[in-house]
């Protein structure tokens, strides 16, 4: 490219969930601004969540994002027990665990087969591509189908399930309901080694992030549905403490809230996930990671469809061992009568941690609301990485540049619908 | 139609949830994809062919001057409009805002609230055009979807009825849940759809499904208040998933 100053603007990201676009300035040669904007205009939960019932905030929380609904369901109820000083038993957390590797095995089938192996093999989406590779499309169908049955079985709906509640669930499954999944579910564990297997062999850029990584840590098990925070810069925090480490601001570059770590740009999702957890994940996934060439830390963006598919082994695992040890709970939800207080969540959406915090008053009635989504987290981060991804191949054409940039938003999978946060405002300063 | 007819999907303000149950359509998804020419589905496919479509499927709520403008180009480029789902068919749960003040909301969701370019209000696709059919639900039931694919693919009405959630119950052989527990439950005012899930795992309906047409609001309020239901609690039972949908509207306790 001979311009030296031009700009670049994509005006709709296609596969990702919401809508969003992208604007690129460089000014005199050099990369002045990559801004990931959001466009999806705010929907005000935090405000209209007031008022509301402690009982009725998961059901209405799921509604903020139609892809991970149970992510939103668990870290609401989460902080609502926190606040009401219940903790629920070993039962009702297995169940629980059950329905969220429903989810991620969902998500991260979606992600990877529908919205990003079109990418590594050039195609428009995942339509186009079952043309030529019909096989591969209807291995990641089959492998979304067993997420959703799951989701369908425990949940009573895969989008915005309707069977569990603050306390646990409105019914109990039985041990023979649930055994019907574990034969789809052996079937898909044969589905999703492949996809390990696949995405192994695809063409990565050698590329590596330094940012500070953010996720769950559980002591027992590879986190998902509760645990501690935990970064690869050695901060180790309760749900309570969150918002004493991340704090969401407005910058001058962007139209967007950033979150940051104790004032600095960090990551969570798939790749923090894996590299401060990744020695919980079970033999089978671990053994799955290691032969499509992962190590315990993977900070490589292009590769987060590797460790998802990673995940969605461990998660098939998991559920397998979760249904076989199923014991059918007494009682389906605990009670949780309402006391005046604060209670704070955190679970690991299929995106990233995802922390809701509550206060009610002493009749159960929230007084206020704030939830810090894994997109919202992952902003500063994103741009960070674009900013780099510009700088590198500043001189490919415009159409080419929009392909690079394209492919590296859709690697950190943002759920634009989920940034309950984002501002719909443009601010030009060139 | 002739020819392979074409098939777009929008998206306004929403959770992308009803968009998504498309996606959720493993068995058929790839044989409808050989029915159709998919041409504009920002979700599913970067490639994006100019109109006009023969049937577009509208996802989510206007609540913003520029999406006002927006649906009017997705109409006059769409041969069928199909609104999907509780946000596009009554505002959804975002409606909320069109009985408090919006501004407030803004201060309350944005610690230094600038100018937000958002409407006061989050209003059904069929407030701004002309809407051929509206699919309820939050979120649709896929098999109603791929019935209302399937009739404007081939010109016909799609078969979705127009009962409530009791009858769904009831052929399903659940016991009701109020008659048997006194559980509080919408079942006899939301338009059928989702197949009765809540009463089948013990529960309520929450009336994610919106109002069916004629339903007895009073009546059930009644019923509700028998059920040890308070003013405030049916108050916000009806102003959740479909809070504008004219036959849940209620006067609202300002909030």
């Amino acid at each position: 490219m001979t311009d030296r100053s031009r700009e670049l603007r994509i005006g709709s990201l296609a596969r990702v969930e919401g809508e969003g676009a992208l604007q690129v300035t460089i000014q005199d040669g050099r990369v002045e601004r990559a801004e990931l904007q959001i466009y999806e205009p705010p929907r005000f939960f935090e405000a209209f969540l007031r008022g509301r019932q402690h009982t009725e905030v998961a059901d209405i929380t799921s509604r903020i994002c139609g892809i991970c609904p149970v992510a939103y369901q668990t870290s609401a109820w989460l902080a609502i027990e926190d606040a009401c000083g219940i903790q629920v038993g070993a039962g009702i957390t297995a169940l629980r665990r059950l329905l969220y590797c429903g989810e991620w095995i969902s998500s991260h089938a979606l992600h990877i087969y529908l919205l990003h192996i079109p990418d590594f093999l050039g195609y428009p989406d995942a339509i186009t591509l079952s043309r030529d590779h019909r096989a591969v499309v209807e291995r990641g169908l089959r492998l979304k189908k067993s997420g959703n049955a799951i989701l369908e079985m425990v949940g009573g709906r895969a989008i915005h399930p309707v069977n569990p509640r603050v306390g646990g669930f409105h019914r109990a499954p039985t041990k023979s309901e649930l055994a019907v999944l574990a034969e789809q579910l052996r079937h898909a564990l044969d589905d999703a080694l492949a996809t390990v297997e696949f995405v192994g062999t695809l063409d990565f850029p050698g590329v590596d992030l330094e940012v500070e990584l953010l996720a769950v840590h559980h002591p027992d098990h590879y986190a998902i549905e509760s645990g501690r925070v935990r970064s690869s810069g050695g901060l180790d925090f309760s749900a309570a403490e969150f918002p004493d480490h991340v704090v969401e601001h407005q910058v001058s570059h962007s139209t967007a809230l950033h979150a940051t770590l104790d004032g600095g740009r960090y990551l969570t999702g798939p790749l923090a996930r894996y590299s401060l957890n990744s020695a919980q994940l079970s033999p089978l996934a671990r053994q799955a990671a290691a032969a499509a060439g992962l190590g315990p830390v993977c900070r490589n963006p292009f590769r987060s469809i590797v460790v998802r598919a990673v995940e969605v082994v461990y998660a098939i695992d998991e559920a397998l061992r979760l249904i076989a040890d199923y014991v059918r709970p007494d009682v389906a939800a605990e009670p949780v009568l309402p006391r005046a207080g604060v209670g704070h969540g955190v679970s690991e959406a299929p995106r990233g941690l995802l922390y809701h915090r509550y206060e009610l008053d002493a009749e159960g009635l929230i007084l206020s609301a704030t939830i810090v989504p894994p997109t919202s987290q992952n902003q500063a981060a994103i741009e960070g990485d674009l900013l780099a991804v510009v700088e590198a191949n500043r001189d490919l054409d415009d159409a080419a540049l929009a392909h690079v940039c394209e492919r590296t938003i859709r690697n950190y999978d943002p759920c634009i619908s989920c940034a309950t946060h984002f501002l719909d405002l443009t601010v030009h300063r060139l | 139609m002739i020819g392979t007819p074409t098939l777009a999907v929008w998206k306004f303000a929403s959770c992308d949830g009803c968009q998504l149950t498309l996606l959720d359509c493993e068995d058929e998804l790839l044989t409808l994809a050989g029915q159709v020419h998919i041409a504009h589905f920002l979700e599913a496919s970067s490639a994006v062919l100019p109109g006009p479509y023969d049937v577009s499927l509208v996802e989510g709520s206007i609540t913003t001057p520029g999406d006002v403008d927006r649906i009017r180009q997705v109409r006059a480029s769409s041969k069928v409009l199909v609104t999907i789902g509780a946000c596009a068919t009554s505002g959804g749960i975002q409606a909320l805002r069109n009985f408090a003040d919006v501004q407030e909301f803004t201060s309350v969701v944005y610690a230094s609230p600038p100018y937000i370019e958002s409407l006061a209000t989050s209003t059904p696709i069929s407030a701004h055009v002309p809407v051929d059919f509206e699919l309820r639900g939050c979120p649709i039931d896929k098999h109603q979807l791929l019935e209302v694919i399937s009739a404007f693919l081939v010109g016909r009405k799609p078969d979705i009825p127009d009962t409530s959630v009791c009858t769904e119950c009831k052929r399903r052989g659940l016991t009701c849940v109020t008659v048997a527990s006194n559980t509080p439950c919408l079942g006899p005012v939301t338009h059928a759809g989702c197949g009765a899930l809540c009463p089948a795992v013990g529960r309520g309906c929450y009336g994610c499904f919106g109002p069916m047409t004629g339903a007895n609001v009073p009546a059930m309020i009644g019923r509700l208040h028998e059920c040890g239901m308070t003013e405030g609690a049916i108050d916000k039972v009806l102003a959740t998933f479909n809070v504008a949908a004219p036959g849940f509207r209620l006067p609202l306790v300002q909030r």
